[in-house]
């Protein structure tokens, strides 16, 4: 399945709603996700993907996760950083 | 209604194991946070915490005694030993009080609760130690301490997060300025600094992994502590009539519930949290002059909190406004006791303790801050704020003697 597929169904299911409704381009915080939910996510993206998301609220330099876009920037970045050279 | 007179403290903490070698590190600026140094620490990737160093429990503790107490209640009752001695109050006198005793903690004995679900789980061994439950229950460090001083009183676990310690106090402020007791021990106790807890503070993405920074531009999380805190209080007529030394006046209480995110501090009801104290106090704000600050060094909290004390003090003086986290990390549940003892000791010292690692204050929270350099300045009233997790708020009001 593709990355934005899987990561829709992630943030869909945070918001009890359908993937239907989400395109890489939806605004998280406008969709309904409050700061809990931002942590849920990433959980849950770490544990698909099997990969380690650096995120850290109180971190200038962190990772801006404003879209479900962005996610997939994210997962797409750590995953091409496993693949062996 | 009867005044409530501060007379006894007692404190083990990450920068000395009692008041005068905590008091004195925290106002020369000195930090506890340091290696972290746990077992099964490898499973940790923070690498940092606030611990309380070179404390050996054999040198308090009989070895019957050891094999019932967590850490968080060894902490406890060797915090309340010291307060109860250094309150000068005759032992005899303070069990035929009924004196209560009212202790905040987080999360229980969590040390246990670590390495025996490890034996379990980890080591495949079929049983834990027998005296498990009652050495990791949330009531432990309250139930030891009464029992190893003799107190009889109403004695309990206080347990609201980050504001425990704080409630604690507070309680047992309400029960002396009411007449239900006499003398009080109050206080907060936590030792949860494990592998287990450490992995779901890191989950919650706001652990530092350099060190804590309150109110600096370049904070970055907060930082784990541990230890207790305890203070004696006592019905301000009888403490003068037996000559005792009195630190300060506990004056106002102010605690509500924001019943709203479970981790974001709400502005309203903090705010309103810290004028319910000063009007429980009967004071107003161009009389506060010093703030010790939750100040637990996240953006969340610092630019809430800054944002609240702002609006506050809008037609007043800004009062000087420090963070003790800068120093001792965030003890959980003791850390509200531990600030309730070090705002009590501002006002007995008439010092104003500085926030350790502050070294770039961000200027654009707009607060009188008080960084690297403890200042000495006149303190006549002092407010401890603690907002924890839960949306659960306590602020303590203390004033200084006459």
């Amino acid at each position: 399945m593709p990355i934005l597929e899987t990561v829709k169904i992630i943030v869909s299911k945070q918001l009890g709603r359908d993937p239907s409704e989400f395109t890489a381009e939806t605004d998280l915080a406008e969709a309904g996700y409050e700061s809990l939910d931002v942590i849920e996510t990433v959980f849950a993206v770490e544990e698909e993907f099997n990969i380690d998301i650096s995120f850290n609220a109180n971190s200038p330099d962190t990772l801006e996760l404003r879209t479900v876009g962005d996610i997939v920037s994210v997962v797409e970045a750590m995953l091409a950083k496993q693949k062996p050279a | 209604m009867t005044r409530v007179a501060v007379t006894g403290v007692g404190a083990i903490s990450p920068v000395g194991n009692n008041v005068t070698d905590a008091w004195r590190a925290i106002v020369a600026g000195e930090n506890g946070i340091g290696p972290l140094d746990i077992a099964r620490g490898h499973l940790v990737t923070c690498p940092i915490a606030a611990q309380v160093r070179d404390f050996r429990p054999a040198d308090h503790f009989s070895l019957k005694q050891l094999s019932v107490l967590d850490r968080t209640s060894q902490f406890a009752i060797l915090s309340a030993r010291e307060a109860l001695s250094d309150s000068g109050l005759d032992p005899a006198a303070t069990a035929s009080a009924n004196t209560p005793v009212i202790i905040g903690t987080g999360v229980g004995g969590m040390n246990t609760l670590d390495d025996n679900f490890h034996a379990i789980y980890g080591e495949g061994k079929p049983r834990v130690h027998p005296l498990s439950i009652p050495k990791l229950m949330t009531n432990a460090p309250a139930s030891q301490i009464s029992m190893d001083l003799g107190l009889h009183g109403m004695t309990l676990a206080i347990a609201s997060a980050c504001a425990s310690g704080a409630h604690a106090v507070g309680m047992a402020f309400q029960m002396i300025r009411s007449g239900a007791a006499r003398i009080a021990v109050c206080g907060g106790t936590e030792a949860c600094i494990t592998a287990g807890t450490m992995l779901g503070w890191e989950a919650l993405r706001v652990l530092s992994s350099d060190t804590c920074r309150p109110f600096a531009a370049n904070r970055s999380g907060l930082v784990l502590g541990e230890g207790a805190a305890t203070l004696v209080l006592e019905e301000w007529a009888q403490a003068v009539d037996r000559g005792a030394r009195i630190y300060a006046e506990v004056t106002g209480f102010g605690a509500n519930a924001d019943a709203a995110d479970l981790t974001s501090p709400d502005p309203g009801s903090t705010r309103q949290a810290m004028e319910i104290a000063m009007k429980d106090a009967g004071l107003v704000a161009s009389q506060i002059d010093y703030i010790n600050a939750h100040g637990t060094g996240t953006n969340m909290n610092d630019r809430i909190e800054s944002g609240i004390i702002c609006d506050l003090f809008r037609d007043a003086p800004l009062p000087l406004v420090s963070s003790t986290k800068g120093a001792l990390g965030h003890s959980l549940g003791a850390t509200g006791a531990m600030e309730a003892l070090l705002t009590v000791k501002a006002l007995h010292h008439q010092v104003v303790p500085p926030t350790a690692n502050c070294e770039q204050p961000d200027e654009t929270l707009g607060l009188d801050l008080v960084t690297q350099t403890a200042r000495h300045v006149r303190i006549r009233h002092a407010l401890s704020n603690s907002f924890a997790f839960g949306g659960l708020n306590a602020v303590l009001a203390f004033s200084a003697v006459d």
